[in-house]
Order: C-alpha cells, then sequence, then structure tokens
C-alpha cells in the first residue's frame, strides 16, 4: 500500500496521532468505499464526516431536490441550492471540503440504481434513507452481497441505529429485527410528524463513526445491536439482537 | 407476576407467553421487543414464556431519514 502525502499527513495529522488510526488507519480508509443511500437529515452529517475524514471513495444515492423545509436539518445544504440535486450538491459540496478524495452522485431512487453491483466490492453501505420500502431494499441487497451495514433513523426526538456485518455468519439483519413495516407510504415520517435537527447530526454522526471504526478498529464496532436514542431524555438504550431464524430475508 | 414495560411497572396473570403480555397492554404492530435487553425475534414472542421481574421493551420502528 502506498504512504500518505505530506499534505495527507497534514490534512489527517489529528487522525494519525491516535494509536487507535494511525498512518495505517488513515490508509485504509482511503483505500475504502462507502455507498451513502440518502442525501437528507442523516446522509448530510455522515458524508461530511466521512469525506473530512479521508474516505477514499464515496458514492451518494438520492434522487430528490433540495427545498426550503429540508435546511432546517439537512446542513450541505445553503439557501442558495432550493431546487438543486441533492446527490449532485453534496457530491460538490464535499469534493471541496476534501479534494484527495473521489466521489461519484447518483440522482436516482436505489431501487433504480444498479445498486447491487454498485455494492459489490464496497467496505460498507449507510441506510440514511427515510421509509421502509428503502430500508428493505438496502438491507437485502447488503446481505446477498455480504457488505455491512450501518442502518440509522430518527423521527420526532427518537433514534435508532444498527451495524450488520453480513461478512460473517449468523448475522441479524434489519428484516429480523422489524419484519412488518407497512408500505412505502404508511407510518411516521419527517413530513407527518417532524424531527428535531440535531438529533440527526448525532445519529448521522454515529453511522460515520461506527463507519470509521469498521475500517479502522473493527472489533470496536457495535455489532447485532439495536441503539435507541431519546434526545429528550438525552438516553442511550441497547438491546443485543439475534436472527430470527425464519427470516424470509436471511433465513436466520 | 409483576413486570416493567418501557421501565413503567405492569401485573399481569402467571404463565404468559411475551406476545400474551403485549397484547394486553395494547401494543400496536409493527414493534420490537426485547426482554431484559435481549431482542426477541417475531417467531419466538408466542413461545417466550414471562417471568415476575422481567423487563419488557416495546421498540417501535424508526423510519425517517
Amino acid at each position: 500500500m502506498n504512504n500518505l502525502t505530506d499534505k495527507e499527513s497534514l490534512r489527517y495529522s489529528r487522525h494519525l496521532l491516535l494509536e487507535q488510526i494511525s498512518e495505517s488507519g488513515q490508509l485504509k480508509l482511503k483505500s475504502s468505499h462507502v455507498v451513502i443511500v440518502g442525501a437528507g437529515g442523516l446522509g448530510c452529517p455522515a458524508a461530511l464526516y466521512l469525506a473530512a475524514a479521508g474516505v477514499g471513495h464515496l458514492t451518494i444515492i438520492d434522487p430528490d431536490t433540495i427545498e426550503l423545509s429540508n435546511l432546517q436539518r439537512q446542513v450541505i445544504y445553503k439557501t442558495n441550492h432550493i431546487g438543486r440535486d441533492k446527490a449532485q450538491l453534496a457530491s460538490q459540496q464535499l469534493q471541496a471540503l476534501n479534494t484527495e478524495i473521489k466521489i461519484d452522485a447518483q440522482t436516482v431512487k436505489v431501487e433504480e440504481s444498479n445498486f447491487k453491483l454498485l455494492i459489490a466490492n464496497a467496505t460498507a453501505v449507510l441506510d440514511c434513507t427515510d421509509n421502509a420500502a428503502s430500508r428493505y431494499f438496502i438491507n437485502q441487497a447488503c446481505v446477498e452481497q455480504q457488505v455491512p451495514l450501518i442502518t440509522a433513523a430518527a423521527i420526532r426526538g427518537e433514534g435508532q441505529l444498527m451495524v450488520f456485518n453480513f461478512k460473517q455468519q449468523k448475522t441479524p439483519c434489519y428484516h429480523c429485527v422489524f419484519p412488518d413495516l407497512a408500505a412505502q407510504d404508511a407510518g411516521l415520517n419527517c413530513s407527518n410528524s417532524g424531527v428535531l435537527g440535531p438529533l440527526l447530526g448525532i445519529m448521522g454522526s454515529m453511522q460515520a463513526l461506527e463507519c470509521v471504526k469498521l475500517i479502522t478498529q473493527p472489533t470496536k464496532v457495535m455489532f447485532n445491536k439495536l441503539l435507541t436514542f431519546d434526545a429528550w431524555e438525552m438516553s442511550f438504550m441497547q438491546f443485543s439482537l439475534t436472527s430470527d431464524e425464519q427470516c424470509s430475508i436471511c433465513r436466520g | 407476576m409483576n413486570v416493567t414495560i418501557n421501565g413503567q411497572p405492569a401485573e399481569f396473570s402467571d404463565g404468559l407467553s411475551l406476545l400474551d403480555v403485549v397484547v394486553q397492554h395494547g401494543a400496536q404492530a409493527p414493534f420490537a421487543l426485547a426482554v431484559n435487553g435481549q431482542f426477541i425475534p417475531k417467531s419466538q414472542h408466542a413461545e417466550t414464556q414471562i417471568k415476575t421481574q422481567d423487563s419488557i421493551e416495546i421498540l417501535s420502528p424508526v423510519q425517517g431519514g
């Protein structure tokens, strides 16, 4: 593996000082490919931190355009970006943040992207979407392609985070935990229930954090747990997950 | 038997399954269930016996992003 350039050594110096990352970890980040699905409230902070951290290749997938009501929490975008494609705009902003990395933008729904091929050699996928149909689709593709999945969600003041390493045997999947979610348009979402802006920053940053750990210190990752966060009470809970032997996606 | 559901004390007759308890409690699907910090997969809800002092969590899925 190549060494870091002088510019990279300076850019990433605060990582290089950490014994858990150091130059070997930073080189692992540089040679990683992370796919972020959804460039909204979760995807914005997650993508900013992963780009800043020096993940060498990022793919951002989102079909939406920026709306005024997004700006309360989707922290990459500015007021004069309204109407533009999120994936394109996010990718430009991330490229401006870090000129050393490669960023692809896909302005299509994840279901209409060539997703399985796209993630076949990916280091990890971040599910930052806002609906059950996409979450099921992403989970199934990650199970089939054996790509680690870092999934988070937030509504009102509640957040949830789960990390699955599908390279390992007997790993639960998203569908084991929530097997009976209703169709895409049912249930709570941010436009009918509201969401606290900084809560997205916390949950998306935790996705980025677990992703950096997955790449540099995988034994430290919170695999196979459901972490819940109550923003109003400032309280976390953790539940150990097991696969469901009757799961139709991962078959336990 | 005395249990807690999402941190609140609750009382049920003995010998109930996890599914019985959450249905009697009035939980509305979809939800994930955990007993004493351990997630219980859906296929085991009906066969998991609840005993006194168990701590049950009913976890509603969050989908927003």
